[in-house]
């Protein structure tokens, strides 16, 4: 009886997080401008997207933006990473709980306090300031994730290394960075990903001229619906499905070895 | 270049501690002067008289900070924390059968879990508007509503505080779900089977053993869902239209169209406070159940 009831409010949760995506990927293919009724199948919609020209010129500033902010991020935090995954000293403990007041400070307040510095500054908000922003909130995240990665490690291979006549930095080369990959290659995703989908942030930090795709998006969503705002979101839910799947390709334990 | 390079592994070889510093301050320079140094300006903007394009002028105020109790915001921020609670026990009661159900699975785990994960990672602003395009007048809801004759008029979904809680609750069941999974995962089956062999049934092996062990999850999923929550504004700008204006709403007005920057980073500094209230009970709630329990 009770399996039976959280199996039900479960498979309510499933409908509640699935059933508006799947409807507006149909509704993407739909001759209907609501939605509301199958009129036959097209693609229109899609056609309609080519012509957008500020949709592509907003997927390139996404694109610019995510690799640059993901690279600067995933640098950062691996090499912080490195210095808090090794130790437990008290001091490396505390640095770690103020990791989370990033990660826990809302989006909106991030986003307004980056304005009031690059204006308090002097700076043009356009692409720099973006990507900043960007790499500001995802460093807390690819420090957390590398760090996780060094700490589920087989640390007694670097110790074999050693003992077997590497020196550090061939060991380091060799050994750590190899064993290490699958953890900057998430952190690197998880970046990216949370750059590409950002808004708050971006709403705050982007000038005339570098509106990234989110915000393109929330200008459309914000006037009307439109079937051409379904087709493009039905194509970032199949690239965000397509890089997900590959991620945990690259992540199966198979391949991530020792990982705890 | 390579002397350089001897000397400064030298160096690092000889101080863990001083390897550990030189690693930590890039990532420490940049969160200084990206997050911590603006946080700190905001905090002294909340006390400059305002300037009307925007920014501040020179001084000291405290108007921006006497007018937070004003009860036209306390009403809002009432609206918004009450809104986050309300949405977190949502979230918690969707959340923790999908982590029993993807738990007790064998074979459909990996899809189940899948299912999760892949709303996790997609873009937050299009499963809002997903839900927009579902519960409009002229959406798939109302439309087949219509169809069948239980109403005439479509029923105004869109532009309710119910949209803005469907928008919220669906939009984090996901940061909900993984922590408890985690924790129902490390459970050991062991105790479960203890607790039934002992005569336990079903409900009571759940209050007096599952639960208890996943609250850790609980809570953690929990300030992962009310935190966002709280400091939404996308959520409610779009389901709720200007109906349903919670804090984060009225923050971004502040650097938007009513260009009152030091009122913005007042509500900005009021918001944190509810946040770090939020974030403080939570340690001490783990602490006391880290604490070996007696007697119980």
């Amino acid at each position: 009886m009770t399996r039976r009831i959280v199996a039900v409010l479960a498979i309510l949760g499933y409908v509640s997080l699935h059933l508006p995506l799947l409807l507006l990927m149909l509704g993407s293919v739909n001759v209907s401008r609501s939605g509301a009724r199958w009129d036959g199948f097209t693609l229109e919609w899609y056609r309609r997207l080519l012509h957008r020209h500020d949709l592509l010129v907003a997927l390139r500033t996404s694109l610019i933006v995510g690799v640059v902010a993901t690279i600067v991020a995933t640098g950062l935090g691996t090499l912080a990473a490195l210095a808090l995954g090794r130790n437990r000293w008290r001091i490396t403990r505390a640095v770690e709980a103020l990791l989370l007041v990033p990660i826990v400070t809302p989006e909106v307040i991030a986003g307004i306090s980056l304005l009031i510095l690059f204006s308090a500054v002097g700076m043009h908000l356009g692409l720099l300031t973006v990507i900043i922003a960007h790499a500001t909130f995802c460093l807390p995240f690819t420090i957390l994730v590398v760090m996780a990665r060094l700490r589920g490690m087989d640390r007694s291979l670097e110790d074999a290394a050693l003992a077997l006549g590497a020196d550090e930095f061939t060991t380091f080369r060799r050994v750590t960075v190899p064993l290490l990959m699958p953890g900057i290659i998430a952190a690197a995703l998880l970046a990216f990903t949370l750059s590409f989908d950002d808004f708050i942030i971006t709403f705050f930090t982007a000038g005339p001229g570098t509106s990234t795709l989110p915000l393109v998006i929330y200008g459309m969503v914000r006037r009307t619906v439109e079937p051409t705002v379904n087709a493009l979101s039905a194509l970032l839910v199949i690239g965000t499905t397509v890089l997900l799947l590959v991620a945990q390709h690259w992540m199966t334990p198979e391949r991530v070895g020792t990982n705890a | 270049m390579t002397r350089f390079r001897t000397m400064l592994r030298d160096a690092l070889h000889r101080s863990p501690r001083f390897e550990a510093v030189v690693l930590l301050l890039p990532a420490g320079v940049w969160l200084a002067i990206f997050f911590a140094i603006p946080l700190g300006i905001v905090a002294t903007y909340a006390f400059r008289p305002r300037h009307i394009l925007g920014g501040v002028y020179p001084g000291w105020t405290t108007v921006h900070v006497v007018r937070l109790v004003e009860p036209l915001y306390l009403v809002v921020l009432q609206r918004s924390v009450l809104l986050s609670l309300v949405a977190t026990l949502l979230a918690l009661i969707v959340s923790y059968p999908i982590a029993l159900v993807i738990v007790r699975a064998t074979r459909w785990r990996a899809l189940l879990l899948f299912l999760v994960v892949l709303p996790f990672w997609t873009s937050f602003l299009v499963r809002t508007y997903a839900t927009i395009f579902l519960i409009r007048d002229t959406g798939l809801i109302n439309h087949l509503l219509q169809a069948v004759g239980v109403i005439r008029q479509p029923l105004r979904m869109l532009y309710t505080p119910g949209a803005v809680l469907f928008g919220l609750v669906t939009g984090f069941v996901p940061f909900m779900v993984l922590p408890i999974y985690a924790s129902l995962e490390k459970l050991d089956p062991a105790l479960l089977e203890a607790a039934e062999a002992l005569g336990a049934p079903e409900w009571r092996r759940f209050v007096r053993v599952t639960w208890p062990l996943t609250l850790p999850g609980v809570v953690a999923g929990s300030m992962l869902v009310f935190v966002p929550a709280l400091g939404s504004f996308l959520t409610s700008d779009l389901l709720g239209g200007a109906k349903v204006e919670l804090i984060g709403n009225l923050v971004q007005n502040q650097f938007t169209s009513a260009r009152n920057w030091p009122f913005g980073s007042a509500l900005s500094l009021l918001l944190l406070v509810v946040v770090m209230i939020g974030m403080l009970a939570r340690l001490r709630l783990d602490r006391t159940r880290t604490r070996p329990r007696r007697g119980t």
